[in-house]
């Protein structure tokens, strides 16, 4: 097999520590601990190796990774090797001084999350009571410093409704860009999946509204929006494909190529502190099993989307089906496409309950 | 875009955009945030000429020259490689 061509970007998940407590949290259910985490040397390392690899950005995230008191050492590291760094934050640490060494260390991009525009029930999301103005203040600060911001929703059937109101702040904010993202259904979303999960009314009135504000808004704002694979008729590129355009780098070292692939039994991650990230990018086991197409089984093998939407995600298929080698059943040619009304159906029916907030030890047993 | 690009408009890299070379793909490549793209030899050529002072007129005529194609079909595809770029929030006109 010839060699995989470089990835484009470096998910580095400095750290699981956060503030907040949202309950569809893509980290994964067992969090790291701060002791576990890789040390400042290391991670200086790993960005170094990742440039000599062809990555081009790099996306510091969490946890909340201003929890990181090198965080400005490590934005140093990738601006000197020309890596573009996204910060991918809560805001809720973020003080006039951490920015200013951030800008001052070459920050490149900044995204800020909001659970919510109406602060109440944002704040009842993210279990932190005081956020909503800290994100505010961070988005001035941002601003301010005449970075770019992305301003971010994961958007639910607790908070979609006010969708439009999300953009507004969007615009409010003086954010270039707006990411409008539905819950994926990973980990703690999973867990949590009956009291997020949208019906298909709320569904088709979000769709409709970022279709409007992208024409209303075309050539000031972007407006990305994610929409749920639970009424999909095709999966989603999960990450693009796997092992394919992205590196997943976790607050242990772990390497995976996505978030949550820690999750599919038998595959043993290689760590950074064992190997170079290309070593792990060009033949690690973990990162072969679902490279390409020669793993897959039918419907996907003789798809003529197989190179399209690379067979979906591989944690959705193992979550829902048992089996990550199975098409996602995202897609409706999968034999087990009904999962996915089976649990729309669920969610609609659910009673009002409170989430499982993502909190460390916190981690249920997951029943999918 | 808000309405059709003039010859005056002088097109910039969108805020916190960055176009530079990748020795590792021996590629051009263009940075944005949470986006990129590796844009052909063609865009290439016209994002070379993106500095923040060069109108679209002048850019128009610069290739025009080099590449001794008629005026208006590079202005064409010059306006439809930025308006596109435009919408992606890469480039400003």
């Amino acid at each position: 097999m010839s060699a995989p061509a470089p990835p484009m970007g470096l998910l580095a998940e400095v750290t699981h520590r956060c503030p907040l407590q949202c309950p569809y949290c893509s980290n994964p259910l067992e969090l790291e601990r701060a002791a576990g985490e890789l040390d400042t040397a290391t991670w200086l390392r790993v960005l170094g190796e990742a440039a000599d690899l062809g990555v081009l950005q790099v996306h510091f995230s969490g946890g909340e990774p201003t929890a990181r008191r090198d965080l400005p050492d490590l934005v140093r590291r990738a601006a000197e090797r020309q890596l573009y760094s996204n910060l991918i934050t809560s805001g809720v640490l973020l003080d006039e001084r951490l920015l200013a060494e951030l800008v001052e260390a070459g920050l490149d991009h900044v995204q800020l999350s909001f659970q919510d525009v109406e602060t109440a029930n944002a704040e009842r999301i993210g279990g932190l009571v005081g956020a909503q103005a800290k994100k505010r203040a961070a988005a001035a600060m941002v601003q301010q410093a005449a970075l770019p911001l992305t301003l971010n929703f994961v958007i639910h059937r607790q908070n979609m409704e006010h969708l439009p109101d999300m953009i507004a702040l969007g615009t409010e904010l003086g954010a270039e860009r707006i990411e409008v993202a539905h819950v994926q259904y990973y980990g703690w979303g999973l867990v949590n999946r009956d009291r997020l999960l949208p019906g298909r009314e709320q569904l088709e009135a979000a769709t409709a509204e970022v279709e409007a504000a992208r024409i209303r808004l075309k050539g000031r704002m972007v407006i990305d929006y994610v929409t749920p694979d639970y009424y999909a008729r095709r999966p989603k590129a999960c990450m693009g494909g796997w092992g394919r355009r992205f590196i997943n780098v976790t607050p242990a070292g772990k390497a995976l190529p996505c978030h949550a692939a820690e999750t599919i039994p038998g595959l043993d991650f290689p760590s950074v502190r064992d190997q170079s990230l290309a070593a792990i990018w060009q033949s690690d086991p973990a990162f072969e099993r679902y490279r390409g197409t020669d793993w897959m089984a039918e419907p996907c093998r003789s798809c003529d989307r197989r190179e399209v939407d690379w067979g979906g995600c591989r944690c959705q298929a193992l979550a829902l089906t048992g089996d990550a080698g199975n098409t996602d059943p995202a897609c409706a040619l999968s034999p087990h496409h009904q999962a996915m009304q089976a649990a729309i159906a669920a969610a609609d029916r659910a009673t009002a309950s409170d989430f499982v907030y993502r909190r460390i030890g916190a981690a249920p047993k997951v029943e999918a | 875009m808000t309405g059709p690009i003039g010859d005056e408009t002088v097109p910039t890299l969108g805020r916190g955009v960055k176009f530079r070379f990748d020795d590792v793909r021996q590629s051009w490549v263009l940075l944005a945030p949470e986006r990129l793209f590796v844009p052909d030899e063609q865009a290439v050529e016209i994002l070379k000429l993106v500095d923040g002072v060069r109108s679209l007129g002048a850019i128009v005529d610069d290739l025009a020259e080099r590449f001794k194609a008629p005026r208006e079909l590079i202005q064409r595809d010059v306006s439809a490689m930025l308006g596109d770029l435009a919408d992606k929030g890469a480039i400003r006109l």
